[in-house]
């Protein structure tokens, strides 16, 4: 801790510093997709409750990296991997761990919104119902303060029953956070959750995440500089499946170590 | 490559008239082509239906009936009957004139050996249709025809009072007494198969029962099978009265020809006046005979009556084929596409699936005999109904053997439908669901499956068509021509999954190639058809009604 120099906040940060040891650590992982290596050695240590982003250019394994934290690259045949992740203080390989249990510890929104055909209701409390719960009271509760958080409450109280594929893009994205923090995981993980909003909405969302943070750990995948700025505490700069560069976002943005990053912020190659 | 396009006009606007000529001519001469595979399919289809339709429904339509007065050398007959066709005759000697025919249903096959006959135009001197003429239709010997003549009425002294045709009395009365036997006639079947059945099969319970307790002790069960027998005796008694009572009066007819006939008038289902029926009544009748087609047992080698026991045989077998086949079908489905490892195994079990299809469906006849009859039914008979023995219950074909050979027959349909379906939910869903912490077999249950029941019903569907017509297999497991009860009625257990049942498809194969008088059989063999076209396109639409509904609910927004 002490090797850390503290710097200059970034928008709606608090103390934003690179720790010796986070609450998602990621230790010398390799990740292959069949034989098609795509993560190279990757370390990093992302902070309890605060934002970490990650940016890069198009392939270059964020996705991947992200996907891995909630071991959802289970799903894809022929990949295997080396190294490992820790959450708190669980290995997320280890062999007692239920992969289901660390899934419910860890939320994922998604780059396109992916609602279920049901009602706005039943997509909120979702991961309750897989979970077992069914008293109505719980889930009424759960189900109004996930939409609350979400920021999406008022615009929906009034027909909660209604079909949640009847909701506008952006609502749709909100009702996904909403249902990913009903289960109120302890991670929070979004990959391009802004790609295919306006900018209103997005802004919402972003809002959104600041205020998540006080109680998630959130990690964000995003193609939007401006964005990794206004939300991020810490920014990981990927290239080519490695780790280039993971430092503050103020760091990393004012003042890189590397000239890759500098000029990949800039917009010089990318 | 540019020389060979034609130059483009200045006005031509691309994507109206910008494309080449050339290709816009090609495309109209593809455009014929497949239009004309498309018209041709539907001509026949349309034509087969029309056939069908056509022949079905002028089955229930009452034809007037026409006296002929024919003279042969110097001999003059008359002979009256519902015209069929007349046709020419072919011959293949150049000069000889050309004979035509006419063809015609007489009826009174009791009287003339045969219903039907055809007369040599040239001999035909005058044709009329008299308005007295009736047609009576009776339980045996299909329908009379004549001019009625009296109502012979046994009284109690067994004097026989007759009320002649002239007299005003006679419609009135001869319409209250064949209402009266026709309820008459129910009463009867009722006590027969309801009470008599019931008293039989309790007596037979009884004396099973008593065959298994030691020889001592049978006397307690003796005199309950002994009152048994005697209330048996007493209905049995009832029921023959009634029997004797159908028997009392008849009407006298006199046929065309001359002959007089009596018919006894519990043998007649009803009397009509076909020439005196104005479009109205005709109608009315057509949907009155319609009804009773549909909802009457079979007579005489089915080839007259109804069909009812046909209908419901179908329809259960066929529900019960459905409820078979698709949990078997969506289970394997969801192992093919959810569990099993994608490769070039579970390539070739699709494609064995997929060829299950082509199996000809009398090797599923001869496979659910050989299977599910003599294996699984001989094996449930040695365990659990032993005491019949050497009589099969379960060891002998029956409406379940043939609905599981059916679901055998039909389940690559509802496995290739459901793993469609369950293939196209789209992928982020079910990630989606699986992100939330939701275990594989939840995510089936709560995202995949909901998502795919249209695509369910569509395999069942399809599934229902095809069982619904099959016939080869069925007359090996369980169909038969005529059977004495239906597979639910109200006999305990009530539902009878080991009986024999009668199917609309194996109705119309036994009409048209097994009945003794096939001319006779005909309009029941379109009818028939007709309705089973009917009601495989009731069944089908209503899964097609269900399936639109869940698919409102599930439709996914253009986002
Ligand atoms: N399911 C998969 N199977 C095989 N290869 C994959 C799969 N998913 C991703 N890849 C490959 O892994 C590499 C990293 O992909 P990833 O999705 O992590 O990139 P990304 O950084 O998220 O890109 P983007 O910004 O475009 O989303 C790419 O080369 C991609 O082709
Ligand atoms: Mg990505």
């Amino acid at each position: 801790m002490s090797a850390i120099t503290s710097l200059p906040q970034t928008a709606g940060s608090v103390e934003a510093m690179k720790p010796e040891k986070g609450y998602i650590s990621v230790k010398d992982f390799d990740f292959w997709y069949g034989t098609h290596q795509t993560l190279f050695k990757v370390n990093m240590e992302m902070p309890e409750k605060q934002v970490t982003a990650f940016i890069g250019p198009s392939g270059c394994g964020k996705s991947t990296l992200l996907r891995n934290i909630k071991r959802m690259n289970d799903l894809v045949d022929g990949q295997h991997h080396q190294g490992d992740i820790t959450i708190g203080n669980d290995t997320i390989y280890h062999p007692h761990l239920e992969v289901t249990s660390l899934r419910k510890r860890v939320g994922m929104v998604f780059q396109k919104s992916n609602p279920f055909p049901k009602s706005i209701y039943e997509n909120v409390v979702y991961g309750l119902r897989v979970a077992g719960v069914n008293d109505r009271a719980t889930l009424d509760a759960a189900c109004e303060h996930a939409l609350r958080s979400s920021a999406l409450w008022e615009e929906v109280k009034d027909r909660l029953s209604a079909s949640a594929l009847g909701l506008s893009g952006g609502q749709q994205q909100r009702l996904c956070i909403a249902r990913a923090i009903a289960v109120k995981p302890e991670v929070l993980l979004m990959d391009e959750p802004c790609s295919a909003l306006d900018p209103i909405a997005t802004g919402k969302i972003e809002e959104l995440i600041l205020e998540l943070k006080k109680e998630f750990t959130v990690v964000i995948v995003t193609h939007n500089m401006q964005q990794a700025a206004r939300v991020s505490d810490l920014t990981a700069f990927f290239y080519l499946g490695k780790l280039i560069e993971f430092d503050t976002t103020l760091k990393i943005f004012t003042n890189p170590s590397l000239k890759q990053t500098e000029d990949y912020i800039t917009g010089r190659f990318g | 490559m540019s020389t060979a396009l034609p130059p483009r006009t200045e006005s031509s606007t691309p994507g109206r008239s910008g494309l080449p000529k050339q290709a816009k001519i090609r495309g109209e001469a593809q455009v014929w082509l497949t239009g004309m595979g498309l018209a041709l399919a539907l001509t026949l289809a349309a034509f087969l239906l029309w056939v069908i339709v056509s022949n079905g429904l002028a089955v229930f339509w009452p034809k007037r009936i026409t006296e002929f007065t024919v003279r042969v050398g110097t001999q003059t007959t008359t002979i009256a009957g519902e015209l069929v066709s007349r046709r020419e005759l072919l011959t293949n000697e150049p000069g000889k004139p050309v004979v035509s025919e006419v063809h015609i249903f007489t009826g009174n096959k009791d009287v003339y050996k045969n219903a039907f006959r055809f007369i040599d135009a040239a001999t035909i001197i005058a044709e009329s249709q008299p308005l007295d003429l009736i047609e009576v239709e009776r339980l045996e010997y299909g329908n009379a025809v004549g001019y009625p003549v009296a109502l012979k009425l046994r009284g109690a002294d067994k004097k026989i009072e007759s009320i002649p045709a002239e007299d005003s009395r006679f419609p009135s009365e001869l319409n209250r007494l064949i209402s009266e036997t026709n309820d008459r006639w129910d009463v009867i079947k009722s006590l027969e198969k309801g009470k008599i059945g019931a008293n039989a099969q309790k007596i037979k319970r009884l004396e099973n029962e008593r065959k298994k307790i030691p020889a001592g002790e049978q006397g307690v069960l003796d005199a309950d099978i002994a009152k048994l027998k005697s209330e048996y005796q007493e209905l049995a008694k009832q029921a023959g009265v009634l029997r004797a009572k159908q028997n009392e009066h008849k009407l006298s007819i006199r046929l065309a020809s001359g002959e007089s006939k009596d018919i006894l008038l519990g043998k007649i289902v009803e009397v009509f006046q076909p020439n005196r029926m104005g479009l109205l009544s005709r109608i009315g009748f057509f949907f009155h005979r319609m009804w009773n087609f549909v909802s009457d047992n079979p007579r005489e080698a089915n080839t007259e009556g109804g069909i009812f026991p046909a209908i419901f045989g179908t329809f259960a077998m066929t529900l019960l084929m459905s409820v078979g086949v698709v949990p078997i079908g969506v289970l394997a489905a969801i192992y093919l596409r959810e569990y099993a490892k994608q490769g070039p195994l579970v390539r070739g079990v699709r494609i064995a699936v997929n060829n299950l299809a082509g199996v000809p469906s009398i090797v599923f006849g001869v496979f659910g005999l050989g299977f599910f009859v003599y294996f699984c039914g001989g094996s449930i008979d040695r365990l659990f109904f032993g005491d019949s023995l050497p009589t099969p219950t379960f060891g002998t074909g029956g409406i379940l053997w043939s609905a599981a050979t059916l679901s055998l027959m039909t389940v690559p349909v509802v496995i290739v439908a459901t793993e469609e379906s369950i293939a196209s939910v789209p992928r982020g869903m079910k990630e989606a669901s699986l992100a939330m912490g939701a275990s594989k077999w939840q995510t089936i249950q709560r995202i995949v499956l909901p998502a795919s029941v249209p695509g369910i019903l569509t395999g069942t569907i399809l599934a229902m068509a095809r069982g619904a017509g099959e016939v080869a297999p069925l007359m090996l497991v369980g169909v038969v021509k005529l059977a004495p009860t239906l597979p639910l009625n109200t006999e305990y257990p009530f539902v009878h999954l080991d009986q024999k049942f009668m199917h609309l498809g194996f109705h119309i194969y036994d009409l048209a190639f097994q009945s003794p008088d096939s001319e006779a059989a005909r309009p029941a063999v379109f009818a028939t058809t007709l309705f089973l076209i009917l009601l495989v396109l009731v069944m089908n639409l209503s899964a097609i009604l269900l399936r639109e509904r869940l698919r409102k609910k599930f439709k996914t927004s253009a986002f």
